[in-house]
């Protein structure tokens, strides 16, 4: 079974899901009477959701096409799967993770430099004279403009280090 | 309506408004040029800018700005390098990169700036014209007619997307009106589907999801593909003679103005967009071009790199028709438009041209000066503008990703929403793999809401579903709706009955 496919089971099952959910809705007294509940667009939404991914789970597949979407950039080349380098996009993953949980104790300046010292070296940069600066800046610059020119506040220290 | 212009000029022409086009179209441009950041991605990162703005023409103007300068610098890296840094510029590396490949890029960049600033300087005179009328059509619409406009809005989307395409579309807008019911409501009194989760209580932030389906998988796919950048340097340094000869001019001028006209006209559409206009564009004029002409197409011709220029641009500036008229964003970028407008608590809309005939027709004029500043800016940048190109990738993907988390995390100082920042990107990305279009999550997920309250206003109004039937122009918007829900799949059918004498070219 095709990628799309197991898209497709995932939509019914969500849609099964958050049906489920909207029909064992709690229902504020006082709502038992009104026309239009807080369910009632759900229930809707879940029953074209389970309609529309058994179409797309057994609707016979359509000759490809090189059209593109909207706004989304170019597609997606299946045939060349497995000369993509599915490791790296891990590696930064595992960063961006690390960084989402370590920037609000360890601050935005500390977290931020690591993070891009880090994920260059995921992606497979060595030259640390030159990296080091560029991410250490690349941190200040952004924090000062958010900070000081636009005055969001942004803690750029550890939180230890600021009372 | 010379009130509204000059009200209009006034407010643009204000020393602010005008710096904020300058600071616009040249931020637009720069980041524009880098794959990966297309004009959603970079109007979501300056959001929380434009918001703290807080004069929502000032922002307005700043953003559309960026949307502008966007467009523009995608087209300088698609012909540069052949990596189209968004979507709507794909066509112009047809043409552009094989112009560039010969030594023409300086040209081939000439002649983009010069139709850019033609399509979006057509398309603002036609947003001047036909706004207004389309503003006074809008203001007839209720609660009813309302809900019916969003279902056009949503199904157009499912019309509009290729062949084959029109479940995947339909299903992932109903996913995106789904992920909106998260949290509280305007009009009910306690959130729904948060999962016990204090995080969800508020919803999902847009900028998040924003972020999430498009910059995200952008820069995560650079990394998994290598050849997706392209490479620096190259051919790219061969930037010389900028001019056109008067030949090429009279060549081009008639793709230009035909393309001003149809681009703008697919840019009114909502679900249409640039992208759409481009790809139509160059389509058109290859086939309406003479036997010799159409030789040239794909090897360097001007007329197929003028040709999706012009309609993109023009394409841009119809967008913003429905976005100012009727508040129904007509691309994913109008839609992040849309929900910055509401963040600044403008409700755009019919009332908007009469409650605020500043914003409406400062944003129009700006349009027209961000254009002029584009061309002025970019002819001498032209040869500087190609040296930010050979930032390397290990700088550039980092960066990107930064940008992106950093924009929804300033201001709110949540992780919990960085965390949904990477499970929805990671979840954006498979579906790019599975080739589900993103776009109409996200429209699906900003009309959403608005569909609902709606929805929900005409249903207690009408005591029921009466008003469906009771109210002709909200009949006729929901037949529109089912019309465009099947007329894709009607026409895919009888083309596979028939397919043979359709190929022939």
């Amino acid at each position: 079974m095709k990628l799309d496919r197991w898209v497709a089971v995932f939509f019914l099952l969500f849609s099964f899901l958050y049906g489920y959910g909207a029909v064992t809705y709690r229902l504020l007294p006082f709502e038992r009477n009104m026309v239009f509940l807080p369910n009632t667009l759900p229930i809707g939404l879940a029953a074209l959701g389970i309609i529309l991914s058994f179409i797309l789970l057994f609707a016979p597949k359509p000759q490809e096409t090189e059209e593109t979407d909207g706004d989304v950039l170019g597609t997606v080349d299946l045939r060349r799967f497995r000369e993509y380098e599915f490791g790296r996009a891990f590696g930064l993953l595992a960063a961006m993770i690390v960084y989402a949980l370590a920037i609000f104790p360890i601050g935005f300046v500390v977290s931020t430099t690591a993070f891009l010292i880090v994920s260059a070296t995921v992606l497979g940069e060595r030259r640390y004279v030159i990296l080091v600066p560029v991410s250490l800046a690349g941190a200040l610059i952004v924090w000062f403009l958010v900070q000081e020119v636009l005055g969001v506040f942004l803690r750029p220290w550890p939180i230890f280090l600021v009372s | 309506m010379l009130d509204g212009l000059l009200l209009g000029l006034g407010a643009a022409l204000s020393f602010q408004n005008l710096l904020m086009v300058m600071a616009g179209v040249l931020i637009g441009t720069f980041i524009g040029m880098l794959p990966g950041l297309g004009p959603i991605s970079i109007i979501a990162i300056m959001i929380p800018v434009a918001i703290k703005i807080g004069d929502p023409s000032a922002a307005l103007i700043l953003l559309a700005g960026v949307y502008y300068g966007a467009i523009f610098g995608g087209s300088t890296s698609s012909i540069l390098i052949n990596a189209p840094g968004v979507a709507g510029t794909v066509a112009t590396s047809f043409d552009g990169y094989p112009m560039a490949r010969q030594g023409k890029a300086g040209k081939a960049l000439t002649i983009a700036a010069i139709s850019s600033f033609a399509g979006g300087t057509i398309g603002a005179l036609l947003l001047l014209t036909f706004a207004p009328a389309l503003s006074s059509v809008a203001i007839l619409f209720w609660s009813a007619e309302y809900f019916a406009l969003m279902v056009v809005g949503l199904t157009a989307i499912a019309a509009f997307a290729g062949t084959g395409q029109v479940a995947k579309a339909l299903m992932m807008t109903i996913f995106g009106v789904m992920l909106s019911t998260v949290g509280e409501s305007s009009l009910f009194n306690a959130p729904r589907f948060t999962l016990g989760l204090l995080d969800l209580q508020s919803g999902l932030g847009f900028v998040t999801l924003a972020m999430a389906l498009f910059a995200l998988p952008e820069a995560l796919f650079l990394v998994i593909d290598r050849k997706r950048g392209g490479e620096p340097g190259g051919d790219a340094q061969k930037i010389k003679d900028l001019r056109i000869t008067a030949k090429e001019a009279r060549t081009i001028a008639p793709v230009i103005g035909r393309q001003s006209l149809q681009g703008f006209f697919i840019g009114v559409l909502p679900g249409a967009g640039a992208t759409i206009a481009s790809f139509l564009g160059y389509a058109v004029e290859r086939n309406i071009a003479s036997a010799d002409e159409q030789k040239e197409f794909g090897r360097g011709s001007i007329k197929g790199l003028a040709a999706p220029e012009t309609a993109n641009n023009a394409a841009c500036t119809g967008s913003f028709v429905p976005l100012l008229t009727l508040g129904i964003p007509g691309s994913g970028t109008t839609a992040i438009l849309l929900g910055a407008l509401i963040a600044l608590n403008v409700d755009p809309g019919p009332r908007l041209m009469i409650d605020r005939p500043e914003i409406f027709w400062s944003v129009i004029i700006s349009m027209y000066i961000g254009n002029l500043i584009l061309l002025v800016l970019n002819l001498p940048l032209i040869p500087y503008i190609a040296k930010l190109l050979a930032v390397p990738r290990n700088y550039l993907i980092p960066f990107i990703l930064f940008f992106a988390m950093s924009g929804v995390y300033i201001g709110q100082n949540n992780a919990t929403e960085l965390l949904l920042l990477i499970g929805i990107g990671v979840f954006a990305t498979i579906m790019r793999f599975a080739d589900y279009p993103l776009a109409p999550l996200l429209i699906g997920f900003i009309l959403g809401q608005m569909m609902e309250d709606n929805f929900g206003r005409a249903m207690r109004n009408a005591d029921g579903l009466s008003f469906i039937w009771e109210r002709p122009m909200t009949l006729g918007l929901l037949t529109l709706a089912v019309v465009l829900v099947f007329l894709p799949t009607w026409r895919a059918h009888r083309a596979r009955r028939r397919p043979e004498n359709v190929e022939q070219d």
